[in-house]
């Protein structure tokens, strides 16, 4: 496969265009990440545990046969109750203490999921058939399925209600005010407890949205959260907190590198290339910011 | 040293030497035990002593575990046929090659994490607080994603180390294997315990609290770290080494580069024991090791569920550990001067 790329340029547009649609869903999850990181300042290393539960739920749907794309509107109800509850019992504990800990709680949150998503549905790579067929562009030569683009339809429809929400309603309000300070917010009487759980609420049902999509365009597996949760990190990290075009685009960039790692160093590597690129980004992210040190803040 | 460390000492050296023929059956396990201390005790050198929380430790561990096992097979026979092999073994070593190629096999493992620590030391300790635990923690997974589609140490179906030859009675693997881990354990608690009696230490704490100030001061903080670092990783290295032959098997992201596993383990055992102290993580291994064996024993299959809550409820409830609630409970043990008229007033402030 190595050099096909090179020599075969339609390979090239499939990689780019199923990469841009990959990193559209990659974006929604970063996007919940990105909530979270900014207004509880919580890393959830759970959070691709809760893309893949997200995704079962969908599967499920479609195991009792009803319509995968419903999950799309189911998932994300079930996974906003399921975050509420992951918040009232161990976020809300860890939420004001040393970052490290709450890294190493949603650690614990995630090896927990990861073994009862085992127990429930099997240790099987699944995957919930839409039957939307697929679309054939430049004469046959680019495959595109049509699960794939109605997932990230779905994902852009996704980001954009939540931005106006969070620009219009009180509760948007509540949360970015909170976002910004937390204890002047507390002053003003934003009850801060209800917008953290609120926030965290949203968090897991936008992954619900995007675990629904997963399983409908990819495949779904219980241990392969973790790669998630580290996308969606890098995602961030790279456009910053609050930057939506930023994770847009970084999302649509690493989507788009995770299909030239896959063409050029073949499946295996693929992952590998994904955690690889993490350490490269914060190496180099440490180099530069390095330069400007502030000693005093 | 007081008398009664030394009656400490002397006695635990002893239960360590005749540990083995008083209980036969848990030769294994005690091996096992060994080797975890010594990963809490190495972690403990960052995350406790210095603060930087590292998922990343398992990486020299799986690294050292590989090595020692590719220069066991390496020096002797083609290392590529003998992984292609899988289990049928047309390769047999002799006793001597195989304590040979184990003794080459142990140096190269703890030299060459240190090295590779050293080199990566300055690019990735620069990272701070959570940004350094994502990172390591990407290392760790990354390593064993890339060692796992690596052809000639076995790739996805494993790397199955040389088997113990055949000298002097059944018992001698896993006597071998003890003593060897207990000396390991022995020479990594008297290397740490001798460097934490140094300026060394307490430079290490300056970093913890505050590495700005620290640096201010006038301390090349980046040096010690780097320093700290590759000393965990001479002995996380030796310590993989002896797992791999202790195992017989090495599979790159359940063995080796276990992340899920003992990446965890050895962050949650130095917490449970008490970070930041000398002796926490030692009772915070043996205890943790103690449960893990019995849950892992009788509930078979849960064990994952289990150690998911066992991190929650330590981290969030019992963050100072064992060491910390004993300080807590008995300040003049550890050589506090306790006034009662300030600790009333502290209750007062809490």
């Amino acid at each position: 496969m190595d050099f096909l790329v090179f020599q075969y340029p339609m390979i090239t547009v499939q990689a780019c265009l199923d990469g841009i649609l990959l990193g559209v869903l990659f974006a929604l999850i970063a996007y919940g990440m990105a909530l979270q990181w900014g207004v509880m300042n919580i890393i959830n290393i759970a959070q691709g545990d809760l893309v893949i539960l997200g995704g079962y739920i969908a599967y499920f749907m479609y195991l009792y046969g009803i319509h995968p794309a419903w999950g799309v509107i189911v998932a994300p109800v079930i996974m906003y109750f399921v975050g509420i509850a992951i918040y009232k019992l161990v976020i809300n504990k860890v939420v004001d203490r040393d970052l490290f800990i709450s890294i190493l709680a949603t650690f614990g949150i995630s090896i927990l999921f990861m073994q009862l998503m085992n127990f429930a549905f099997g240790a099987d790579v699944v995957l919930a058939n839409s039957g939307y067929g697929t679309t054939m562009l430049f004469d046959s030569n680019v495959v595109l399925p049509n699960s794939k683009i109605f997932s990230a339809f779905i994902s852009i429809l996704f980001a954009v209600c939540l931005v106006i929400y969070m620009k219009k309603s009180k509760l948007g309000r509540a949360i970015r005010a909170t976002a910004q300070n937390a204890r002047a917010a507390k002053i003003l009487g934003v009850d801060t407890e209800k917008v953290y759980a609120a926030t965290f609420g949203i968090n897991a049902a936008l992954c619900g949205v995007a675990g629904a999509l997963i399983s409908i365009t990819f495949t779904i597996h219980p241990y392969m959260g973790l790669p998630y949760t580290i996308r969606s990190f890098m995602i961030v990290i790279v456009a910053g907190l609050g930057n939506l075009p930023g994770v847009a685009m970084s999302g649509m960039g690493l989507g788009v590198f995770e299909e030239f790692a896959d063409y050029i160093l073949g499946t295996e590597f693929r992952i590998g290339s994904v955690f690889l690129l993490l350490v490269l980004i914060l190496v180099y992210r440490r180099f530069k910011l390095s330069r400007k040190r502030e000693y005093l803040k | 040293m007081n008398k009664n460390n030394l009656i400490l000492y002397i006695g635990i050296l002893i239960f360590g030497l005749v540990a083995p023929y008083v209980f036969p059956a848990f030769k294994v396990q005690l091996s096992i035990l060994c080797i975890l201390i010594v990963l809490a005790i190495t972690w403990n050198i960052q995350g406790g002593e210095m603060g930087y929380n590292t998922f990343g430790n398992i990486l020299f561990y799986g690294l050292g575990m590989y090595l020692c096992a590719s220069v066991q097979v390496g020096m002797f026979f083609p290392l590529a046929e003998w992984t292609e092999s899988g289990g049928e073994k047309t390769f047999v070593h002799t006793p001597t090659q195989f304590f040979q190629g184990m003794a080459v096999g142990l140096v190269v493992a703890a030299v060459v994490p240190t090295i590779v620590a050293g080199l990566i030391g300055y690019s990735i300790l620069g990272l701070r607080g959570h940004y350094f635990a994502i990172c390591t923690l990407g290392l760790g997974v990354a390593a064993g994603e890339i060692s796992g589609g690596i052809e000639i140490i076995g790739a996805g179906q494993g790397f199955t180390t040389p088997p113990f030859p055949n000298v002097g009675s059944l018992e001698a693997r896993g006597e071998f294997f003890y003593f060897l881990s207990f000396i390991v354990l022995i020479l990594t608690f008297t290397a740490v315990k001798a460097i934490y009696s140094t300026r060394f230490k307490l430079i290490l704490n300056a970093i913890r609290d505050n590495e700005d100030k620290a640096e201010a001061m006038g301390i090349e903080t980046m040096k010690y770290k780097i320093i700290g670092w590759m000393i965990s990783a001479f002995f996380c290295g030796l310590a993989g080494g002896i797992m791999g032959g202790l195992v017989g098997y090495i599979d790159s992201t359940d063995v080796a580069f276990d992340g899920r596993e003992m990446g965890v383990f050895m962050v949650l055992m130095a917490i449970l024991g008490g970070k930041g102290t000398l002796w926490g993580p030692v009772i915070g291994a043996t205890v943790f090791h103690i449960f893990k064996e019995g849950f892992w024993t009788f509930f078979l299959g849960w064990q994952y569920v289990a150690l998911g809550v066992l991190i929650v409820v330590i981290v969030i409830y019992f963050p100072e550990g064992i060491m910390g609630w004993l300080r807590e409970k008995y300040p003049e043990r550890f050589g506090e001067v306790v006034d009662e008229a300030d600790r009333k007033a502290q209750v007062e402030i809490k």
